[in-house]
């Protein structure tokens, strides 16, 4: 499985890599830390002209924290996630949910942007990106905008960055204090991808009721889903074994999984409901921490 | 295209295609053919080599971005006198049969004693899961790691002596 | 032998092991010759249809593409790949021509050779040759095969290869009169082997003098010998074998594949180097599958639990192909099924249905794993339905000591009588189920406990080895006064170097050191060499060394007797470098012969060994996720000598971990067109670190094998063949309230939930 012929660039400003990806002969791709687009080649199902490596540009690096977001340069590897301690708090289902991804080869290479531009349906970023209403940073040839993660993934593998467009970062919303969250998932093997997975958190109101409740699975479509449906059930009630089964109904009825290989529909359907009601009752016991 | 980095301590030059990954440039062109490739799609591990003090699958990395790169494979973990305390302890536990799956073996608990000396069987048996074996059944391999954490312990204390010395 | 040894039994760190820890193993995709053409394989992408025109024209014009080569390249008749094993004349008419002539049977089988200056130009090159397939109906699995709607080989107007029996006693009385029966239809999947490093071969044709010397040969390399030869109208002596480092064998490598034939064909061509290397996608879909097999079998018994006769009708997917061993998994499904116990009366045919999938071929402990799970999950079955103990069960119908040799069931059509050897089979069991704590677990049996439901379960198995008709050995005394060790037998990392030098070692009365290499497989060290599988190394190459050090010692003794004017019966020779004579005299080895002393030696043998045990497994299942937790496992087994503890445990792990594979994650998929769905390791899963860390293995060596010097009866098998019943088994021990009854593997988690779903209906 040799990799097919391409030629390679590496620029050293953002400029020019995105000149780089908008030349009009050719069909140019960047390469992050390669662990999803080199099998690719490997399998020859990709077949770009020209690589363009961003791994000199320095705009795309770095894990900022500030009181408004937490922001994730596009090269950031997952590697540096798990090794800040500030995220412990900063943003604990976003470390909660890397630890999941892959292997330790793999973690040490692997990048934000490279997961997010690749849009696996089982893939555990896109899934925390939808979940906690991420807003992603793109540049291209006719210049920069912001892409709500609502709006970024549109099928399996597919979303919506135009061939000159590149990720610079992720910016998710600041954590607050005392939020309840969980993240679940269940895969064949430790570090296969997600049968099913799903991130959740919300917030307690004074009287004990949840609100801004957010859930969302990856591994049951053919992108990452919000729940609203799931949502709905949780909002302004206790999170009692009653909810969660009411959230974890919610969640089988909302998706539409397709048989594969590896499992059934009906049985990624159920799944999908068995991780919601499985986190859930994660953020439920972190309430007595 | 040119391409200069460090193996095993020693700088090399190589002129290669862009599509050549670091495994068969180590494996072709600079015949250090003990970092094997058993998958060429990132899943078994057999290619692991240390780049920049990280464990990496050098299947999925071309060739042309270890430029500039300080790069460690099973060959720079060896010395001909005497076996390394993780070889003896591979040795001892009988931590391997065909022998394919070891020098990936070996590059990832060596780097995962390196950073972490304290690891437990589970965090051991985690890092692991990314390289496959088919003849031992990984338990004697997870034996020999935990085993050889003395040795990193060891090693990492007097560093840090030398250190503040 | 003398009893007087300390080597056989130790556990002795392996020798191997300082060249492959150092990374200094010697593969074959490590060798280079500066000269070589690399070789790539364009491989059908349709399961079946009629080959009408194949262009390669675009593809040799490719630069640094040296030739292009197909069936029209290779004489007026395709070479086939022959059957090694079983090569009846039935089968014939369904063999492999090692490269696609008018048809293609299968996804992955061979259409053209491209060699080219890098492997990458060779790969480049294939997708330009453009080729023209009419589609047939592709024969998706062994009902449509045996519809023979589609024929794979239109002469032969079936898609049954052929049908084998086994018989004993006599079923039909037994059953007519029988209290109980039961019967059901169970399956096990296609999967694989799996060994970590892909084959590969390097051929050099020296055109001066007409000699092939082809490396990555292994397993049976002077059979592949002598087929080479006559494929390529070569004298034997003409063509060297030469066995590199193997990584991994399990049964799949070293088998005469097509690409032997066709490597060595193109290195003769072009008088140049040929190398290829087997990508991961090829392996899956080109290297012997294994395991595919439906049985709808009946058990009859007495009320109380005895069982009286076992009858049905297998059913093996053996693929597109009969090629090199594809029989022998079938033929064992049939004769194995009875295991360790006493079934006196059986009658079980299986029919060899061909489809349009990758041949099988022998998987460690073919057959026996599939027809081990058929088998104890009948019992546990039966065991539920007469209301009886499944230990009892077990015990009670387990043959005895006092029966051996024990015949099992004749297999037509070969009428080769067989018999379990020697052993307690009761002992293994005991024993199984205090390692595993069997009573006091058994209060947990079926509870829920977090969730998860808990289950245990227990089998027994034999393990077939020794495999004849020969072996061969040489050893050489050298004029340092160290000793080589030549041998007929395969290494593909069972430890062999360190193995047989430590009975090398043992015969000859020496220390380890003494010796200086053992050199196995290649068809330059041994005049006639047969090689490794059904676990013979030990018994058959173990005690060819022991006849050929026998033979040295006394040749040695003759030489020093002529020195010393003496006896050759008055020559004692020590551990040290001295011969010792009469009154005193010595002469030292080294002085003996400038080019040194060498004897060969041979161990024939007819009859198999058996190595017996128990497996026993303690699970949690998650009925939501269908996850089954392996808690504890434990094997026990005789292997009758045990030679290094060290490797035969490390095998028996490892061949249990493999088992495991195959009872839960383990599955080549094909849709019904037979494409391969499973065509990368991200969907074909193997265990890994984290899946089964709890696993313990006991050999025992109570009841050495009466049919070898050694008393051995051969290891490395036994793990995997009850790993597939005893985890169904627990499974429905766990779900028994849940009225879960697996009757298929794998047990994967998306199967396990829908066996609860659809239990609640």
């Amino acid at each position: 499985m040799k990799l097919p012929p391409f030629d390679y660039a590496c620029p050293t400003t953002l400029p020019e890599a995105v000149q780089l990806l908008s030349a009009p002969e050719g069909d140019a791709k960047p390469i992050a830390g390669g662990q999803s687009l080199v099998p690719m080649l490997a399998f020859r199902l990709a077949q770009p002209t020209l690589l363009v490596d961003l791994r000199k540009l320095a705009d795309l690096r770095g894990i900022k924290i500030s009181q408004k977001d937490v922001t994730l340069g596009a090269m950031v590897r997952w590697r540096e996630i798990e090794d800040d301690e500030r995220l412990k708090t900063a943003h604990p289902l976003l470390k909660a949910a890397v630890a999941h991804i892959a292997h330790y080869q793999i973690r040490n290479r692997g990048t934000v942007g490279g997961s997010l531009a690749h849009a696996d349906p089982a893939a555990e970023m896109p899934g925390i990106a939808i979940t906690c209403d991420a807003e992603i940073a793109v540049v291209g040839k006719s210049g920069a905008r912001v892409i709500q993660a609502a709006d970024f993934f549109q099928g399996a593998l597919t979303t919506a960055l135009t061939p000159d467009e590149l990720i610079v970062e992720v910016r998710l919303p600041a954590w607050p204090a005392g939020r309840r969250w969980g993240f679940e998932e269940f895969a064949r093997r430790r570090g296969d991808f997600a049968m099913a997975a799903a991130a959740v958190f919300y917030d307690q109101s004074e009287d004990s009721k949840a609100r801004n409740a957010h859930v969302g699975v990856i591994g049951v479509g053919d992108r990452p889903l919000r729940l609203p449906s799931a949502e709905d059930v949780l909002n302004g009630r206790a999170i009692d074994e009653a909810a969660i089964g009411a959230a974890e109904a919610a969640a089988c009825a909302a998706v539409d999984p397709q048989d594969d290989i590896h499992a059934s529909a009906a049985y990624r359907r159920a799944l999908a409901g068995t991780m919601v009601e499985r986190a859930l009752k994660r953020a439920a016991a972190r309430a007595q921490q | 295209m040119r391409v200069r980095f460090r193996v095993n301590g020693r700088e090399v030059e190589v002129d290669v295609e862009p599509r050549l990954t670091l495994a068969d440039c180590l494996r072709h062109h600079l015949r250090l053919t003990g970092t094997h490739v058993g998958c060429e799609h990132g899943v078994c591990g057999a290619c692991t080599v240390i780049v920049d003090g990280a464990a990496v699958r050098s299947c999925l990395m071309l060739a042309v971005q270890a430029d500039g790169a300080d790069i460690v494979t099973v060959e720079g973990l060896s010395n001909d006198d005497d076996l390394t305390p993780l070889q003896k302890s591979f040795r001892k536990h009988h931590a391997l049969q065909c022998g394919f799956c070891t020098p990936g073996m070996i590059t990832t608990a060596h780097a995962l004693l390196s950073e972490d000396p304290e690891c437990d069987a589970a965090r051991v048996r985690e890092v692991l899961s990314g390289n496959l074996c088919r003849c031992t059944g990984y338990i004697p391999i997870v034996e020999a790691v935990l085993d050889a954490r003395a040795a990193y312990r060891a090693k990492m204390a007097s560093d840090r002596g030398g250190e503040r010395a | 032998m003398r009893t007087v040894n300390s080597l056989i039994g130790s556990p002795i760190q392996r020798l191997e092991d300082l060249r492959f820890l150092r990374g200094r193993g010697q593969y074959v995709d490590d060798l280079a010759r500066s000269d070589m053409l690399h070789a790539a394989i364009l491989r059908s992408s349709v399961a079946h249809g009629r080959i009408r025109a194949i262009d390669v024209s675009r593809a040799g014009a490719l630069a640094g593409v040296h030739g292009v080569i197909t069936a029209k390249d290779m004489g007026n008749r395709v070479p086939r790949v022959p059957m090694r094993l079983q090569p009846l004349p039935d089968f014939e008419p369904f063999a492999q021509p090692v490269m696609a002539e008018s048809k293609v049977r299968y996804v992955g089988e061979a259409i053209a050779l491209v060699l080219a200056d890098t492997p990458a130009i060779a790969e480049d090159a294939l997708a330009l040759i453009e080729v023209e397939i009419e589609p047939l109906p592709a024969v998706a699995d062994h009902h449509a095969s045996a519809r023979d709607a589609s024929l794979l080989f239109e002469k032969t107007g079936t898609n049954r290869a052929i049908t084998f029996r086994a018989v004993r006693g006599d079923a039909a009385a037994a059953f007519a009169s029988a209290p109980y029966i039961r019967r059901e239809r169970l399956r096990t999947q296609r999967h694989m082997a799996l060994p970590m490093e892909p084959r590969g071969l390097l051929a050099e044709w020296d055109a001066a003098h007409e000699r092939l010397t082809l490396y990555g040969g292994a397993k049976v390399l002077f059979f592949n010998r002598r087929t080479l030869a006559k494929a390529m109208s070569l004298p034997e002596s003409a063509i060297d074998i030469v066995e590199n480092d193997v990584g991994g064998g399990f049964g799949v490598r070293g088998e005469l594949y097509p690409e032997d034939f066709l490597i060595p064909f193109a290195a003769r061509l072009t008088g140049r180097p040929v190398k290829w290397t087997e990508d991961r996608r090829e392996h899956l879909m080109c290297v012997n599958h294994a395991r595919e097999a439906e049985c709808d079998v009946e058990i009859a018994c007495t009320r109380d639990g005895t069982i009286l006769g076992l009858r049905g009708h297998a059913y093996v997917d053996v693929g597109a192909y009969m090629r090199t061993n594809g029989a022998v998994g079938a033929r064992n499904v049939a004769q194995f099924m009875s295991g360790p116990y006493r079934i006196p009366d059986i009658d079980i045919d299986v029919a060899l249905q061909l489809t349009n999938k990758t041949p099988v071929g022998t998987y460690r402990g073919p057959g026996r794993f599939e027809t081990d799970f058929f088998r104890e999950r009948l019992f546990d079955m039966v065991a539920q339905d007469l209301d009886l103990d499944r230990v009892e069960f077990r015990r009670r119908n387990l043959v005895s000591q006092r029966e051996m040799p024990y015949p099992i069931a004749t297999i037509a059509p070969f009428e080769s009588k067989d018999e379990l050897d020697s052993g307690d089979y009761q002992a293994t069991l005991d024993r199984c189920l205090e390692e595993i704590k069997w009573s006091e677990k058994s209060k947990l049996t079926g509870k829920r406990v977090d969730g998860r439901y808990h289950g245990l379960a227990v089998g027994c198995f034999i393990e077939g080895g020794a495999a004849g008709p020969k072996e061969s050995a040489r050893i050489v005394l050298e004029p340092d006064g160290r000793y080589a060790v030549y041998v007929g037998s395969s290494a593909v990392g069972q430890g062999l170097e360190t193995v047989f030098a430590q009975i090398a070692a043992d015969a000859l009365e020496v220390t380890i050191d003494r010796i200086r290499g053992v050199f196995h497989g290649s068809t330059s060290y041994v005049d006639d060499g047969y090689g490794a599988y059904h676990s013979r190394s030990v018994v058959m190459g173990g005690s060819a060394i022991l006849d050929a050090a026998s033979k040295l010692r006394e040749a040695v003794r003759a030489q020093a007797a002529q020195r010393m004017g003496c006896e050759a019966s008055d020559v004692e020779i020590g551990d040290g470098m001295k011969a010792i004579g009469r009154a005193g005299k010595s002469v030292v080895l080294t002085e003996l012969s400038s080019t040194g002393i060498c004897a060969d030696g041979a161990f024939l043998n007819k009859k198999h060994t058996y190595t017996y045990g128990s497996h026993a497994a303690h699970v949690a299942v998650d009925p939501k996720l269908g996850h089954v937790e392996l808690i504890d496992y434990v094997v026990v087994a005789d292997c009758g000598r045990i030679i290094n503890p060290l490797t035969v445990h490390g095998q028996t792990v490892g061949s249990v971990v493999q088992g495991l594979g195959g009872a839960i994650m383990e599955h080549l998929v094909y849709d019904e067109d037979g494409q391969l769905l499973t065509g990368s390791l991200a969907d074909y899963l193997i265990p890994t670190a984290s899946d089964f860390p709890n696993i313990r293995a006991v050999m025992l060596e109570h009841h050495p094998s009466p049919i070898n010097p050694l008393g051995a009866k051969g290891a490395g098998e036994g793990g995997i063949i009850a790993a597939g019943g005893v985890m169904a088994n627990a499974v429905a021990n766990a779900l028994n309230s849940l009225r879960v009854e697996p009757r298929e593997l794998p047990l994967t988690p998306s199967r396990i939930w829908e066996l609860v779903q659809a239990a609640r209906k």
